[in-house]
């Protein structure tokens, strides 16, 4: 029963990434696009957590933590570039 | 128009610390489970990355004043000299030793292993490579 609840989930998770990447593909906009991709990127903490129940392992917690930093620093550094045009600025005034 | 980033700056100031540390998990982590110099090493530069993207190269360049260039020179000098120390020891190169009853001040009885030393050079090679890549793409205007 723990075990089909468990696989459920990761069907429905699986079900929402899938509309992501159609939000990724389709998406009118660049930000849509971003947005979509931080949110696969949420999605995929989800699975990892999901997966290494299912697998009953403490192997894989570490790589949650990872997949959450990177999907904020890369979101960050996409959202600078669309709204400054450069990621990394040289000498910056007002501060 | 002004941008004012000031959400991101004091998410920025807190998040870091939190992801540094979480790379020195990893790092002394990595005998017994997974981790190790390597992931350790790119989440460093990972917070750092994060200190650029909030605030800028001059800042950044102020909070660590160091070239990351003779980081990538010290980690591979300790990954090396962890090695030597098998020669000295009349034991192939690259022989590893192992203290199991070592006492530390504050920690105690400990263990200690040369090989953290080889990982510790492996971590500060990983920061400096991937530091003077990001910086020399981003300093170009």
């Amino acid at each position: 029963m723990f075990q089909l609840i468990m696989n459920a989930s990761l069907l429905i998770v699986s079900i929402s990434t899938i509309i992501f990447i159609y939000r990724v593909i389709k998406g009118p906009t660049t930000p849509d696009r971003v947005v979509a991709l931080d949110a696969i990127g949420i999605n995929l903490v989800a699975i990892t957590a999901i997966l290494s129940v299912v697998l009953n392992t403490s192997a894989f917690l570490e790589v949650i933590l990872l997949i959450g930093i990177l999907a904020f620093i890369g979101t960050i550094a996409f959202s600078k570039y669309l709204e400054k045009g450069v990621i990394i600025d040289h000498d910056n005034d007002n501060n | 128009m002004k941008i004012n980033n000031l959400v991101l700056q004091t998410v920025t100031k807190i998040i870091v610390f939190l992801i540094f540390l979480y790379s020195v998990d990893l790092f002394f982590a990595g005998h017994y489970t997974p981790g190790g110099g390597f992931v350790g090493g790119l989440m460093t530069s990972g917070a750092i990355v994060l200190l650029l993207l909030a605030y800028d190269l001059k800042t950044v360049r102020k909070i660590f004043p160091v070239n990351f260039i003779y980081v990538t020179a010290l980690g591979l000098f300790i990954s090396f000299s962890t090695g030597m120390i098998g020669i000295f020891a009349d034991k192939p190169f690259l022989t590893h030793f192992f203290h199991k009853h070592v006492h530390l001040p504050i920690i105690g009885e400990t263990s200690l292993h040369t090989a953290a030393l080889f990982d510790l050079g492996v971590f500060l090679v990983v920061v400096g490579v991937t530091m003077t890549i990001i910086q020399t793409i981003g300093e170009d205007d």
